[in-house]
C-alpha cells in the first residue's frame, strides 16, 4: 500500500487538529471527528501522521477509522440525505419511501448523484421514531417524511 | 406574554424552528423541551395568570392565525386548553422528566426553582456511603435494559481502590422506538449534569464522560452547554457546591456504531479503540475505563438520581411493581397514533400503554404487534398484550424491557422481513469479536431466505442458530437478536411455513 505525499499546508493543519486532542484520555475519535468536519472524509494519507503523534500503528488507526459507520474513506456529494431504515420507522412506511428516494434521485445507498451533489445514506435511528419515517438532509432533521416534502429540501438545499 | 416553542429534535423535525421564528417577530419566545406528546409538536404553548395554554400541532401557516387570537384573546381551533391538564400529562407520574417542557434547558434559575440542586445538596450533607445506601433503597435498576441494581454497581466501584475513577454516562441511545436519553438531555439537561456530580461523589470518581451518539447533534449542542453552565454555578468544578469534592465531565461523541450501547464497547471507543466488546470478568466496576474503576450506567438511570437523593430512595421504591420499582419513561413510538414519551410507575400493561394511552395505531388498522425493547427485543402479539410493563414480567413472555421503547406495528407488518431485518441489522452491527454473533447473524440472514423461498426444512436450522446465539455470544447484541426472531417464527408461525407455495406459481 503506497500512500501519496501530502501537502505542507494539510500536514499543518492536521497537526493543529491533533494538537489540540492529544492530551485528553483517548484522543483518537475526537480527532477523527475534527478531521472529517474539516475534510469531508478521513484521508488515508492522515494516517501515519496521527498514528506517529500518538504513538499507535498505522494499522490500530486505520483499523479505528474502518471500524465506525461514520468516517469516510472519501468524501461525500456536497449534501447528504439520511433515511432512517430502522424499525419504528419501517412500521411507518420506511421501505416504501426509501424505493421511492432512490428511483426520483437515481441513486442507492453510499451513492452520490453524477453531479456531486447529493449522496444518499441510510441511518439507524434518529430517535424521532413517534414522528416516523424521518430523515436528515445536513443538520436539518425531518419527521414524518415523503417523497414531495424531501424533493423540497434537498431543492432548497442549493448546489 | 410569554411563549414557548420547542427546541427538542423531533418537534424540529416537524417544523418548531419555522414556528418560533415566525412567533419571535411579535413575542418573547423561550425554547423548551417537549412535553412529550409528540403528535401535537409544534406544541406552542402560552402563559396566562401563571398558567400555560398548548396550541398544537402548530405549523408555520397557522402561526398568523394564532397571532391574532392571542392578540384579541379570541378561540383557536388548535386550542388545547391547560397543558398540565391535559389527558396525557395528568396521567403521568413524572420524576426523571418532571422539568422537561417546563423549563428552559439552559436556565440554572428556573431549573432550581423547579427542584433543581435539591439532589445535590442532600447528596452532599449525607456523605458518600449514605449516597450509595439511598440509591440501593431506590431499588433503582439499570434503565438501558440489563436492569442491574445501580446501587450495587456504585458499592462495588465505591469499595474499590485507585488513584482515579470514572463516571461514564451511556448516551448512545442506538434503539429504535427510544428517545428517552434525547428527551432528557436537550428538555434538561443540568438534570443529569446533576446525577452525575452525585455519582462522583458517591464513589469518589472526580471524572466523567458522556458518551452521546453523533446522530444527536441537538442533544450534544445542549449537553455542552449545560456543562459550560454547571462550571459557573459551581454543580461541576474543584469543589462541588463548596463541598470539597472535585467533580468534572465532558462529551463524547460517538461514530455511529451501534454496538457502542454495550458497556465494555463504549469503554474502547471512548478509549480511541476499535469499539469491541470485552469479556468480562473482569467487570468495569474494577477495571473500565483505562482500566479503572467506572461506573457506567444509563442516562435514564443517571438522570433519576437527583430525584431519588433530593426526596429519599424509600419514596421512590413506593412505586412499581415487584422487583420494578420506580418510575420508567415509556417511550411509544412507531404506528401510534398518540406516540411520545410516557412517564409513569412500572406496571401498566401493554395493551393499556398502546391502546388507551397510544389511542391505537396511526393507520388506523388493527394493531398487530409491538417490539419492546429496541431492535433485540421481542415482537409481542396483541393477544399476549395484558403483560404488565416490568423487567420480569416481560421476561416472563420470552420479552426483554430493554430501554423501554414500544414500537407499534399494524396488521400490514411482514414478520418474516422484520425477523430477517434482526438479523441483518445484527450482522452489519456485529463487533466482529465473537463467532456466535458474527458468523451466526450472517448465516441467520441466510436461513430466513431459505424459509422465504418455501424450504420449511431450514425453521428447525433457524432455532437451533438461536439457540446458539443466545447462549454463546459474547454481549447483548448476538445475544438478544434471536428475541425477535424467534418470537417472531414463535407467535407468527403462518408467515413462515408455506411461503414457497405462492410464489412457485408466480414462477410458472
Amino acid at each position: 500500500m503506497t500512500t501519496a505525499a501530502i501537502s505542507a499546508d494539510f500536514s499543518e493543519r492536521l497537526a493543529a487538529i491533533i494538537d489540540i486532542h492529544k492530551d485528553r484520555e483517548g484522543p483518537l475519535l475526537p480527532i477523527l471527528h475534527d478531521l472529517q468536519a474539516e475534510w469531508g472524509y478521513i484521508p488515508e494519507e492522515a494516517q501515519p501522521q496521527i498514528a506517529a503523534a500518538l504513538g499507535l500503528t498505522r494499522a490500530e488507526v486505520h483499523g479505528v477509522v474502518s471500524f465506525y459507520h461514520d468516517f469516510r474513506d472519501h468524501p461525500s456529494g456536497r449534501h447528504v440525505l439520511r433515511l432512517c431504515r430502522a424499525e419504528a420507522c419501517q412500521s411507518m412506511g420506511a421501505d416504501a419511501l426509501a424505493d421511492q428516494v432512490r428511483a426520483a434521485f437515481g441513486i442507492d445507498f453510499h451513492e452520490t448523484t453524477p453531479d456531486g451533489r447529493l449522496t444518499l445514506e441510510a441511518v439507524f435511528c434518529l430517535g424521532l421514531c413517534a414522528c416516523g419515517p424521518s430523515a436528515q438532509i445536513g443538520e436539518k432533521v425531518i419527521g414524518r417524511a415523503s417523497l414531495p416534502k424531501l424533493q423540497k429540501l434537498v431543492a432548497e438545499a442549493g448546489a | 406574554m410569554r411563549v414557548w416553542v420547542p427546541l427538542d429534535a423531533a418537534a424540529k423535525a416537524l417544523g418548531a424552528d419555522d414556528v418560533a421564528k415566525a412567533l419571535a417577530q411579535d413575542f418573547e419566545v423561550t425554547r423548551n423541551g417537549t412535553r412529550g406528546m409528540v403528535w401535537l409538536e409544534p406544541l406552542v404553548e402560552v402563559e396566562r395568570d401563571g398558567i400555560r395554554y398548548g396550541y398544537g400541532p402548530i405549523e408555520v401557516d397557522d402561526v398568523l392565525g394564532l397571532i391574532e387570537a392571542l392578540r384579541d384573546g379570541t378561540d383557536h381551533p388548535l386550542a388545547l386548553g391547560p397543558v398540565d391538564e391535559l389527558p396525557w400529562m395528568k396521567a403521568q407520574k413524572r420524576l426523571t422528566f418532571a422539568r422537561v417542557g417546563v423549563i428552559d434547558p439552559l436556565s440554572v434559575a428556573e431549573y432550581e426553582a423547579n427542584g433543581g440542586f435539591a439532589g445535590l445538596r442532600r447528596a452532599i450533607a449525607l456523605g458518600p456511603d449514605a449516597i450509595v445506601e439511598e440509591v440501593t433503597r431506590s431499588g433503582l435498576r439499570g434503565r438501558g435494559g440489563a436492569g442491574f441494581p445501580t446501587g450495587i454497581k456504585w458499592k462495588t466501584v465505591a469499595g474499590a481502590k485507585a488513584d482515579q475513577k470514572y463516571i461514564v454516562c451511556n448516551a448512545d441511545e442506538g434503539d429504535s422506538g427510544s428517545f428517552a436519553d434525547r428527551m432528557l438531555m436537550e428538555g434538561d439537561p443540568l438534570t443529569l449534569i446533576e446525577g452525575m456530580a452525585i455519582a462522583g461523589i458517591a464513589v469518589g470518581a472526580t471524572r466523567g464522560y458522556c458518551y452521546i451518539r453523533s446522530e444527536y447533534p441537538d442533544s450534544i449542542r445542549l449537553m455542552e452547554e449545560g456543562i459550560k453552565l454547571a462550571r459557573q454555578t459551581g454543580m461541576l468544578g474543584a469543589s462541588v457546591l463548596g463541598s470539597g469534592h472535585a467533580f468534572d465531565m465532558e462529551v463524547r461523541v460517538g461514530a455511529g456504531a451501534y454496538v457502542c450501547g454495550e458497556e465494555t464497547s463504549l469503554l474502547n471507543s471512548l478509549e480511541g479503540k476499535r469499539g469491541t466488546v470485552r469479556a468480562k470478568p473482569p467487570i468495569p466496576a474494577l477495571e473500565g475505563f483505562l482500566g479503572k474503576p467506572t461506573v457506567v450506567n444509563n442516562l435514564i438511570s443517571l438522570g433519576t438520581i437527583p430525584w431519588i437523593l433530593a426526596h429519599g430512595g424509600a419514596e421512590y421504591a413506593k412505586l412499581g411493581i415487584g422487583r420494578s420499582t420506580g418510575t420508567i419513561p415509556i417511550q411509544i413510538a412507531g404506528n401510534v397514533k398518540h406516540g411520545g414519551l410516557f412517564e409513569a410507575a412500572f406496571g401498566l400493561t401493554l395493551g393499556q400503554i398502546i391502546n388507551e394511552i397510544g389511542g391505537g395505531t396511526a393507520s388506523g388498522r388493527p394493531v398487530k404487534a409491538a417490539q419492546v425493547g429496541g431492535p433485540l427485543g421481542a415482537y409481542i402479539p396483541a393477544q399476549d398484550f395484558d403483560v404488565p410493563f416490568g423487567y420480569e414480567e416481560l421476561a416472563g413472555r420470552n420479552g426483554l424491557l430493554g430501554h423501554a421503547g414500544i414500537t407499534v406495528f399494524d396488521d400490514s407488518a411482514d414478520m418474516l422481513k422484520l425477523a430477517r431485518f434482526a438479523m441483518e441489522f445484527c450482522a452489519v452491527e456485529s463487533c466482529g469479536k465473537c463467532t456466535p454473533c458474527r458468523i451466526g447473524s450472517v448465516r441467520g440472514v441466510e436461513t430466513i431466505d431459505r424459509i422465504a423461498s418455501g424450504d420449511a426444512d431450514a425453521i428447525p436450522v433457524l432455532e437451533d442458530l438461536c439457540n446458539t446465539m443466545k447462549w454463546g455470544s459474547l454481549c447483548a447484541l448476538g445475544g438478544f437478536a434471536p428475541f425477535p426472531v424467534l418470537s417472531a417464527l414463535t407467535h407468527f408461525p403462518d408467515e413462515f411455513s408455506g411461503r414457497g407455495a405462492p410464489r412457485k406459481e408466480a414462477a410458472e
